[in-house]
């Protein structure tokens, strides 16, 4: 029914194009058929410039106050992530600010000095002064902005090991992702895909004579401790996948055959989230979507949506393969006591094998 | 030189008692005007692909999971009771990408203005090798058709993104594009590689050897020193994306380990060792970041020269624009690591390309305001190639600006991979370097064909283009920064997008205009190469010595002798003159002095 709905939409806008044309070329028969624009075309296209500027800046306000919402700029769950935050609205407010007065000054300049029979435009080649204007000012600006980036990455990437981090490993393949945490002792069991048996249950081709392996915990859904510094490692046993937390401005890939690792400490429980006014009102805001996606399905007799609840979200963000697209894991940030009940439900790695 | 020039027209005046055939006139022709118009119409049927396929995902992410009578038609087994596939939307993104950048941004951009341009502009009478000229175009000819040939391979085309990232593009276990249709893209590719590499050479040696007397570097005109230096810039990237490619074939087909190590697939240890694949990451974006700027500075070039001519003015700080020409050119080589600041590379590694990245802004900016300086206090005559012109610095700053929040590592984590970065390279690159092969076509089109496009069509064309363009990529920066990724067939199982998917279904509404209106153009095209009104020798009253040649083609560009030039090419409303412009060819007058520049 759309594809129909759009075919006859993209006919209907065809035809009036067509229609614009032939308009367009009988006004034109008889005057002016050298195809180089006369001075009425310098006016009508000189305010269709100003009308653009226009359109540009109304786009914008349009995006602002229908989508502006949208950008993760606030309400993020890392300690870093305010930080992030801080400095992408900053860098925002700087470029909003160049583009509206660049702009105008493209789009006006476009009308003001339209071309006109007999006029003569200035003969200015050069001028030393505004050309040094012109480049120390964003040197200017720029030596701001890289000095703070810089500072905001080193403060993100440099990892700090006496903080005493959570170890965990994010492991990704085709089309999933696995989480393996270290233990009591806090270290992860040495690890390689070619130590992989299917046949007992070593899935992620632990070392099962390495000690540090034995209190290992393998698992499907990640739950991390609030407050507390985590150190991911990741690895992926196929092909490029990338381990992407938008929630916790957080993102690695994982690379076959190599180890690589990102860490950052949560700061907001996941049931401190969902009553977050924010969060609550994105929620309900989908929630309403939903619902009427629902009805739609409903008297086409299938099956309704789920309700949905806010989760925070590991996503893969580097393509790989046919599923990429819903390769996901739910993240659950508790208080300490709630992981450690969750962590002592789940099996250590040496109860996991299978023994045939 | 000049020497060199004179004995040139010597022979060139007994090559016209030679009779051509259809063949060597039309098909195997080393004429470099014949050779751009082959590049220009061939790199036109691979935008028509390439944009189709855009529209196609536009609508599978608008409409997913819905049957589609569109798909159905043109994806055939791929698209069974009409519902996409979601290998052949990983295709399609794939395929869409290589196309855009390398065939016709790349091919169809550079290799058509700069074939036409550099002898005309430089006042030579040809490339410096015709013949390399022409087995240039058709090794670009044949990638072309391995490229569309890959569409039709059972298993599916290419489909691991357009960097082809190892080892998703190396195992065919991982995805069914890995196969047939990745070899034959790679293939494709390398060819691809080989001929742009020829042409570049062909363009250095021109610019540097051809040159008519009294055309010295500093009174070449932008478009030339742009096309020059995107030559150079071309020579030195090439090469490397070509021996990651070689490299990729051999860990494919001959088992070697360069990009890939320890990798469990499909219930098996494959027994590659120690290779990286972020050695192939280095590699391609050596070449991939480069790109853009082989991509952008033809674009960049032809605006120069077209705001100058319709403005009636002179190009404002020409010194600086070739100055920043070259500062961008060096700056595009020692930044690709920005590409990969989350790939596991050491994160001071990230820190050095955050620093060279942001460099690049500033440049960047003192073009921008050059152009707006020189559109002050003109004279402009709003030609459809001005239009396109001005809508190409209009986009190249919006786009542009969102850079420095991707260049910023820090910043770069969150937006990574999301919409955010679709919107801001679709801007900065693709829609400015497509504006840009717009504004050359509507400019050039009556050196080419010998007849006018018509300009009511232009307008339309344009307009509604330009609108499009923003509507459908300035929106995308805001689902982009929600931390939508790209690249997904679908985002319906994640309903945490679900506010994200009016955006989306806006932007594709957008995407189709602005798609159709592409047919308006394509009609003008073809309709004026053979109806439009014969052009004037120089329409758009302009300095450059390709408009004193005359409007029917002929071999050797310039009957007789080859003009000489006396002045720069931007000699636009000058005071004391009679006419708002000089061509180069004119001597200075009597007590008249050159600008220094």
């Amino acid at each position: 029914m759309t594809g129909l709905l759009t075919i006859l939409i993209l006919l209907g806008i065809t035809i009036a194009i067509w229609q614009m044309v032939k308009i367009f070329d009988l006004t034109q028969t008889n005057r002016d058929k050298s195809q180089v624009a006369t001075d009425k075309d310098n006016s009508v296209n000189g305010y269709l410039m100003l009308a653009f500027l226009g359109f540009i800046y109304l786009i914008t306000i349009i995006s602002f106050a229908l989508w502006g919402d949208l950008p993760l700029v606030s309400n993020s769950a890392s300690e870093h992530g305010p930080e992030i935050d801080r400095l992408m609205i900053i860098t925002m407010f700087v470029i909003f600010v160049v583009q509206t007065i660049t702009q105008f000054l493209l789009h006006y300049f476009a009308f003001k000095y339209k071309g006109e029979k007999g006029k003569k435009a200035l003969f200015y080649a050069d001028n030393d002064k505004l050309e040094f204007i012109w480049t120390i000012i964003p040197v200017i600006a720029l030596a701001g902005l890289i000095m703070y980036g810089l500072f905001t990455w080193n403060d993100i990437m440099l990892i700090d090991e006496e903080e005493d981090p959570l170890v965990v490993e994010l492991y990704a393949q085709q089309f999933n992702w696995k989480a393996r945490y270290a233990g009591k002792d806090n270290v992860l069991g040495k690890a390689n895909v070619r130590l992989i048996n299917l046949d007992n249950a070593n899935i992620l081709g632990l070392d099962e004579s390495d000690p540090y392996a034995e209190d290992d915990i393998i698992t499907t859904e990640l739950h991390l401790p609030v407050g507390k510094p985590i150190l991911f490692k990741m690895r992926s046993q196929d092909v490029l996948h990338s381990a992407y937390m938008p929630h916790f401005r957080a993102q690695m890939n994982c690379v076959p055959g190599m180890i690589t690792q990102f860490s950052f400490t949560p700061t907001i429980t996941t049931e401190e989230m969902r009553l977050n006014p924010e969060i609550y009102d994105k929620v309900s805001n989908i929630n309403k979507i939903r619902n009427n996606k629902s009805k739609k399905l409903q008297a086409k007799g299938e099956e309704p949506l789920d309700r949905y609840e806010f989760d925070y979200l590991l996503l893969c963000n580097k393509i790989c393969g046919k599923s990429h697209y819903n390769m996901q894991m739910k993240i659950i940030v508790e208080n300490e006591e709630d992981y450690n009940e969750w962590l002592k439900e789940q099996r250590l790695f040496k109860n996991s094998l299978v023994q045939n | 030189m000049s020497v060199h020039a004179e004995t040139h027209t010597h022979e060139e005046h007994h090559d016209h008692h030679h009779k051509e055939t259809f063949v060597t006139k039309y098909i195997f022709s080393q004429d470099h005007k014949m050779i751009a118009k082959q590049y220009l119409v061939t790199g036109l049927i691979m935008g028509i692909i390439g944009i189709l396929m855009s529209l196609l995902m536009r609508m599978q992410i608008a409409w997913p999971e819905e049957p589609n009578i569109i798909f159905k038609a043109l994806l055939g087994k791929w698209a069974e009771g009409g519902v996409m596939d979601a290998d052949i939307y990983l295709a399609l993104v794939t395929i869409h990408g290589t196309i855009m950048v390398f065939f016709v941004l790349t091919a169809g951009l550079s290799g058509t203005f700069s074939n036409l341009l550099i002898p005309l502009q430089i006042g030579a009478r040809d490339m410096a090798s015709g013949f390399l000229n022409m087995i240039s175009y058709w090794m670009f000819f044949v990638s072309s058709v391995l490229m569309v040939i890959s569409l039709f391979v059972e298993a599916g085309p290419a489909a691991a993104g357009w960097t082809i990232y190892p080892p998703l593009s190396a195992l065919p276990l991982a995805q069914g594009g890995s196969g047939a249709g990745m070899t034959l893209w790679l293939v494709s590719m390398a060819i691809f590689i080989a001929s742009s590499l020829l042409g570049s050479l062909n363009y250095i040696v021109t610019v540097l050897n051809l040159r008519t007397k009294g055309m010295s570097m500093t009174r070449l005109p932008l478009t030339i020193w742009a096309f020059f230096i995107t030559a150079v810039i071309g020579v030195i990237s090439f090469p490397v994306l070509l021996s990651a490619a070689l490299l990729l074939i051999m860990d494919r087909s001959f088992g070697t380990s360069f990009f890939l190590s320890d990798i469990f697939i499909q219930g098996e240890v494959l027994h590659y060792q120690g290779g990286s694949p972020v050695l192939f990451e280095h590699l391609f974006w050596f070449l991939g970041h480069p790109e853009v700027y082989i991509v952008l500075l033809p674009a960049l070039g032809i605006t120069s020269e077209v705001i100058a001519t319709n403005s009636r003015k002179p190009i404002f700080g020409y010194r600086a624009m070739v100055a920043s020409i070259i500062a961008i050119a060096f700056l595009s080589t020692i930044v690709w690591g920005h590409h990969m600041f989350i790939s596991g590379m050491n994160p001071f590694l990230g820190s050095v390309f955050t620093f060279t990245t942001l460099l690049i802004a500033i440049p960047s900016a003192v073009k921008a305001f050059n152009y707006i300086t020189t559109l002050w206090k003109g004279n402009l005559q709003l030609n459809p190639a001005m239009l396109f012109s001005i809508g190409l610095v209009s986009t190249f700053i919006t786009g542009g600006l969102t850079g420095i929040i991707l260049g910023d590592s820090a910043l770069d984590i969150n937006v990574h991979d999301t919409y955010f970065v679709v919107a801001h390279f679709h801007l900065v690159m693709g829609i400015s370097a497509l504006y840009g092969l717009f504004a050359g076509v509507y400019h050039w089109f009556p050196k080419m064909f010998g007849r006018m496009l018509n300009k009511n069509l232009g307008y339309i064309h344009f307009w509604v283009t330009a609108v499009c363009a923003y509507g459908v990529f300035f929106p995308m920066h805001f689902i982009g920064m929600a931390g939508l990724p790209r690249r997904y067939y679908t985002n319906s199982n994640f309903p945490l997008f679900d506010d994200t998917q009016n955006v989306q279904v806006l932007i594709t509404v957008f995407a189709l205009v602005a798609g159709l209106v592409q047919l308006v153009f394509l009609y003008n095209f073809i309709h004026s190469m053979f109806y439009g009104k014969k052009a004037e020798q120089n329409p758009w009253r302009s300095n450059t010595l390709e408009w004193t040649a005359p409007v029917e083609h002929m071999h050797g560009n310039w009957p007789g002798q080859i003009p000489h030039v006396h002045r720069w090419a931007y000699d636009y409303s000058k005071p004391g003159q009679d006419d708002d412009f000089v061509p180069q060819n004119i001597p200075l007058k009597k007590g008249e002095e050159e600008l220094q520049h």
